[in-house]
């Protein structure tokens, strides 16, 4: 978690913060100094954070289960007993339901916010989030073609998948939209980053209409599943779900601070970045492929959950600067912790019943991102890369 | 691993007693679905209900009781959270890993089939009955249902028209849908001794006016509470198509309760026999004749 020290490969955005200093060797020296500090109370923040909203998630919900009790119910599992008592029910709960939702919140969060951070640094673009390259929607087809067709057309595939059939259907739409997308935009071994931008929102229209003939024909029932499907929920949590995503959300997010260094780089220009020595091409397509699967895996999970992807690398942004080793990382625990908070208002806040993740996080997501932009043209400063 | 393990063996402990359909522990009921809720408290269990879905909207008491939200988004935890000893959930309540979830949470869980006819309703009402161990009381809500239907049935042999009825599934002037065949808007305008004016396709389409127009409806069938989503008797003739249609012209518009038309419950007879009368008005004359 530590940044290493930085050298003179920085990202020119990050010097320019400290430019004014920089005529002065012992004032830029100071200024980094600061800044590892800085960096280190953020990411030391933020681990902090996150073991709150694990430890929140797991003692709060509809079922009343007492912080000591989690902790004896945790402890029983590894075989050690605790003095406090607690029912069979309220250890059900916790082990079957509550643990393995908390641990899906955690790997959605953080691979969503993850695969946000790097989808920017390669468009360059702060408002660039996973859906641009077509991950997204192209689940969502899969997905709503599944529930209107899946009892009928797909009944073999149903029988055979059974409730495995609409997440793995997703997993494969939103990868196959984003390989469709990538080739689109490649030529000769070259990929265009603004080709791909311009063939992701082709892809995502296209996407878009055949959602909309299934909406056409889909019944009463159907079109109810569908849009609670688009709004997003982490409530079907189950071991075996988690274990099926589980590694590809975590091997993502280990994954993705390896092109950190790489995304620096990039964002120099592309041909500064292969002047530095970087594969320029290599990184893109390893950055496409992560997103891909992680956000492929994520939504497959738990639906479409927006602006997690989208604020969290913002927010980081503004605290630690835009370098990819601390901004990764960084991205992983934050979203984490927050997609944890949104799931812990969306089962309690209406309990016994639950609201939809997703109406949880765009309802906090956006007046905040809205403050952000404001306050940001207040100062005069923008976004600046 | 020692997690999965105790949780397969939790599973399988809790998966035994709940074989077979005798009676179960009833003291705390959450009941899923309108027509399940509704059963439980024709039975007379209504005070043993501790939770409902959001489609129980009958008897007023359900609705005073705890929400568990949509019958097909349940929350494990909420359902969990008011400590039931059985939860009824109608058939297609899901998702299907909370009902397993439930299960493995030692709760016992029976989902209760469903399809728009006679026989399912009665079926309903024995299979909740014999849980509750209320059959008593089942045969009698049966034979009561069964009486209605009776004489819904000699209403309709009254009956000199058959006439031709369009559903229309109205949510506010922008969304209706019109009912095509296989539906149990369907199944009710049979009961009730008329015919679908939709014969062309399967399940609920968005209605437009020349569709409406080529099905000249003799009837205009709606929930009470989507006629008055689209501003009632008048706000209806003003939407395409309508007033070019028999029933537009002689503005017969019928509306009915939503879980009583459609729920196929323990007052599918009154529903039947209610329909009925409003879909031949001759019935109302003589009927009325015959009181005065």
């Amino acid at each position: 978690m530590e940044p290493p020290v930085l050298t003179s490969e920085r990202p020119e955005a990050e010097r320019q913060d400290e430019a004014p200093a920089s005529t002065n060797g012992r004032a830029a020296a100071s200024m980094r100094a600061q800044h590892r500090r800085r960096v280190r109370l953020v990411l030391g923040g933020l681990i902090g954070l996150l073991a709150v909203a694990v430890g929140a998630s797991l003692t709060l919900g509809a079922v009343a289960i007492a912080p000591g009790q989690v902790l004896a119910i945790l402890a029983e599992q590894v075989g050690v007993s605790l003095p406090w008592a607690y029912e069979t029910r309220q250890e059900l709960v916790l082990t079957a339901i509550r643990l393995p939702r908390v641990l899906l919140a955690v790997g959605v969060g953080g691979g969503l916010a993850v695969s946000g951070a790097v989808m920017q640094g390669l468009f360059r673009n702060p408002l660039a989030d996973p859906s641009l390259i077509g991950v997204s929607s192209g689940a969502a087809l899969a997905a709503v073609i599944t529930i209107v067709l899946g009892s009928t057309v797909f009944s073999a595939w149903s029988d055979w998948l059974g409730a495995f059939l609409l997440p793995a259907a997703a997993f494969m739409g939103g990868v196959l939209a984003t390989v469709i997308v990538y080739r689109l935009a490649t030529r000769e071994g070259r990929t265009s980053v603004a080709t791909m931008l311009l063939a992701g929102i082709a892809i995502n229209a296209l996407a878009g209409a055949g959602t909309g003939l299934m909406i056409f024909i889909a019944d009463d029932d159907q079109l109810r599943d569908l849009t609670f499907w688009t709004l997003g929920s982490l409530g079907g949590a189950t071991w075996t779900q988690l274990a099926v995503v589980g590694p590809v959300l975590l091997g993502g997010m280990l994954a993705t601070p390896l092109l950190a260094r790489p995304l620096n780089a990039l964002l120099l220009g592309e041909g500064e970045a292969l002047h530095l020595g970087i594969n320029t091409e290599q990184v893109k397509k390893l950055v496409i492929t992560l997103a891909a699967l992680v956000v492929g895996a994520a939504v497959a999970v738990s639906g479409i959950i927006g602006f997690i992807g989208l604020v969290v690398p913002h927010l980081l942004r503004l605290a630690v600067g835009p370098d990819h080793r601390v901004l990764v990382p960084g991205s992983a625990l934050l979203g984490g912790a927050l997609l944890l908070g949104a799931d812990l208002l969306a089962r309690t806040i209406v309990a016994p019943a639950e609201l939809p993740i997703g109406i949880v996080t765009a309802l906090l997501g956006a007046p905040f991102f809205l403050w952000l932009l404001l306050r940001d043209r207040k100062r005069g400063t923008g976004y600046s890369f | 691993m020692r997690l999965i393990a105790s949780l397969l063996v939790a599973w399988a402990l809790c998966a035994l007693p709940a074989q077979g359909q005798s009676t179960a522990d009833t003291s705390r009921i959450v009941t899923v679905g309108g027509s399940v809720t509704e059963i439980v408290y024709a039975l007379g269990t209504g005070d043993q209900v501790v939770g409902v879905d959001a489609s129980s909207v009958y008897p007023e008491a359900a609705t005073e009781k705890p929400s568990v939200g949509y019958f097909r988004q349940l929350p494990a935890e909420g359902v969990l959270s008011l400590n039931p000893s059985l939860v009824l959930a109608l058939e297609g309540t899901g998702p299907p890993t909370v009902l397993d979830q439930l299960r493995s949470a030692g709760v016992r869980t029976e989902v209760i089939t469903d399809a728009p006819t006679v026989a399912s309703a009665e079926q309903k009402i024995r299979t909740i009955a014999e849980l509750l161990g209320r059959t008593a009381q089942g045969d009698t809500l049966v034979q009561q249902m069964k009486r209605d239907l009776a004489e819904a049935r000699a209403l309709r042999q009254e009956a000199t028209s058959a006439p031709r009825v369009l559903f229309i599934y109205a949510r506010g002037s922008g969304s209706m849908n019109v009912a095509g065949r296989g539906t149990t808007a369907e199944a009710m305008i049979e009961l009730a001794g008329a015919r679908n004016a939709i014969t062309g396709f399967e399940g609920f389409k968005p209605m437009t006016a020349e569709a409406v127009v080529s099905a000249a409806p003799d009837v205009l069938l709606l929930l009470t509470r989507g006629l008055d989503s689209v501003g009632g008797v008048d706000g209806l003739v003003d939407q395409p198509g309508i007033a070019l249609t028999p029933a537009g012209e002689n503005r017969r518009i019928v509306a009915m309760d939503d879980l009583l038309m459609l729920g196929f419950g323990p007052r599918l007879g009154t529903a039947v026999k209610e329909l009925t009368v409003k879909l031949h008005p001759e019935l109302e004359t003589a009927s009325a004749a015959a009181t005065q």
